[in-house]
């Protein structure tokens, strides 16, 4: 009998698979920092310019902070979004990936959720501070930490289909926005309106709730679509 | 359709086009266990679409390719399972190490128990670079790391897509022997380069140029 086909194997689970690409793409965030303090800088240098442009009076800021806050966060979301794939697609690793032996909806799963760790969940860390800057109520502060926390992986997971199926193109800001945008929109309805409530005082549970229903729609759906965007680039090499 | 053959790898009548474009056309050939063919051709002739499709990765092509008989689509775990693709884009990622690129690839793919990530770096010449980031490295290092895939692998079947771009002399030398040794181990072998590989046994070469 050959050697190839005799020789002993080391077949790698697919928790084990998920796991390595996890610290693998943590290593890779962690030497380029930039990635990640860019989408930040971002917000706090719009909300800087908030106060310069509608006047500083605290009452008007604290009217308008939740959703100002809200955009910023999707804004920064987006922003942090449209890379996510490219290098991957150009490197060859995702060439790699879809040819092992491994499901690639686990492998997107993994891939969106350490770029939401980079980039939302840090968006969230700071939403307190940007909300503070704009004057928001003190009370509103949890139920804006909350709704970013559960609406980022929301805006994160649907964004990732934009950048999957725009991978193979040169420029795709714009196109990537005209096609994620639209998809925003329920989770900024239900988020600041969340918020708002909060600032006057009642309950924001229900409008979590909903939140957290996108959430889980997003996470188990949208690696479906991430893989299709990105079968169809990969196909046409 | 399917007549019953030993072949690993079954082309039949593969046609394929880009862009309005038709690369080859009725292209059939057989890989068997233990031979290594390099296809060659003109720039442009579909080398390494041609790969891409045998690969599994593009699906836009006309006609039949069978591993050990059956389509590829139906027996797609196990293809994948047993083949080692290394395209021109090396999916090696600059800012980790050859070892952290080598672990991410083994925690993927099925690898031989009997080797280990240090003992495949040495034997590729990155032994003194393994800590340091691939960023740092010469392209020629990079393609050895991405090369020490192949030795890592517990794959039967290999494409290779210039697989000795930016390697020095000997370091070719060394690589056709590596192919030449993994063929006669029962390994089954597609490649494309510009030069004619130096190896001797069971090797052929296709002429893409043929089926234009």
């Amino acid at each position: 009998m050959s050697d190839v086909s005799s020789a002993s194997l080391r077949r790698p689970s697919m928790a084990k698979a998920c796991w390595q690409l996890f610290l693998a793409e943590s290593k890779l965030l962690i030497r380029r920092p930039m990635d990640v303090f860019n989408p930040l800088l971002f917000g706090f240098l719009v909300t800087l310019m908030f106060p310069l442009g509608l006047g500083p009076d605290p009452a008007t800021l604290a009217k308008l902070a939740p959703g100002l806050v809200w955009i910023i966060a999707l804004l920064s979301c987006l922003l942090a979004t449209d890379q996510l794939f490219r290098e991957d697609f150009d490197d060859g690793s995702l060439a790699l990936w879809l040819l092992s032996p491994q499901p690639m909806y686990f492998l997107v799963m993994t891939r969106v959720f350490v770029h939401w760790l980079a980039s939302g969940f840090i968006i969230t860390l700071v939403s307190p501070i940007l909300a503070i800057m704009l004057n928001i109520p003190m009370q509103a502060i949890p139920a804006l930490f909350l709704s970013i926390l559960i609406g980022s992986v929301s805006l994160i997971f649907i964004g990732a289909i934009g950048a999957a199926l725009t991978v193979g193109l040169k420029n795709s800001s714009i196109l990537l926005t005209l096609i994620i945008l639209p998809l925003y929109v329920p989770v900024l309805i239900f988020g600041a309106a969340g918020v708002q409530a909060a600032t006057m005082d009642m309950a924001a549970g229900s409008y979590l709730a909903i939140l957290a229903a996108f959430m889980f729609l997003a996470v188990s759906l949208a690696p479906l679509a991430i893989y299709g965007g990105l079968k169809i680039n990969l196909d046409a090499g | 359709m399917t007549t019953s053959s030993k072949a690993l790898l079954t082309i039949q009548n593969l046609s394929c086009e880009r862009g309005f474009r038709q690369l080859f056309q009725q292209l059939n050939f057989e890989l068997f266990a233990g031979e290594v063919i390099r296809i060659a051709g003109p720039n442009g002739a579909g080398k390494s679409t041609l790969l891409n499709v045998l690969a599994g990765i593009s699906s836009d092509f006309d006609g039949d390719i069978l591993y050990q008989n059956q389509p590829i689509k139906d027996v797609s775990y196990e293809y994948r399972e047993n083949l080692c693709y290394l395209g021109h884009a090396k999916a090696v990622k600059t800012p980790l190490t050859p070892r952290e690129n080598l672990q991410w690839f083994c925690s993927m793919y099925p690898t031989r128990s009997d080797t280990s990530i240090d003992a495949v770096l040495e034997q590729v010449g990155l032994m003194y670079f393994k800590d340091q980031i691939c960023a740092q490295l010469s392209a020629g290092q990079k393609q050895r790391v991405a090369l020490a895939r192949l030795i890592i692998s517990a794959a039967k079947i290999w494409i290779l897509d210039e697989p000795f771009t930016a390697i020095d002399q000997s370091g070719v030398q060394q690589f056709e022997t590596l192919i030449a040794e993994f063929a006669q181990d029962g390994g089954a072998v597609l490649v494309t380069t510009h030069h004619a590989l130096n190896i001797t046994g069971n090797y052929r070469c296709l002429d893409l140029g043929d089926y234009l």
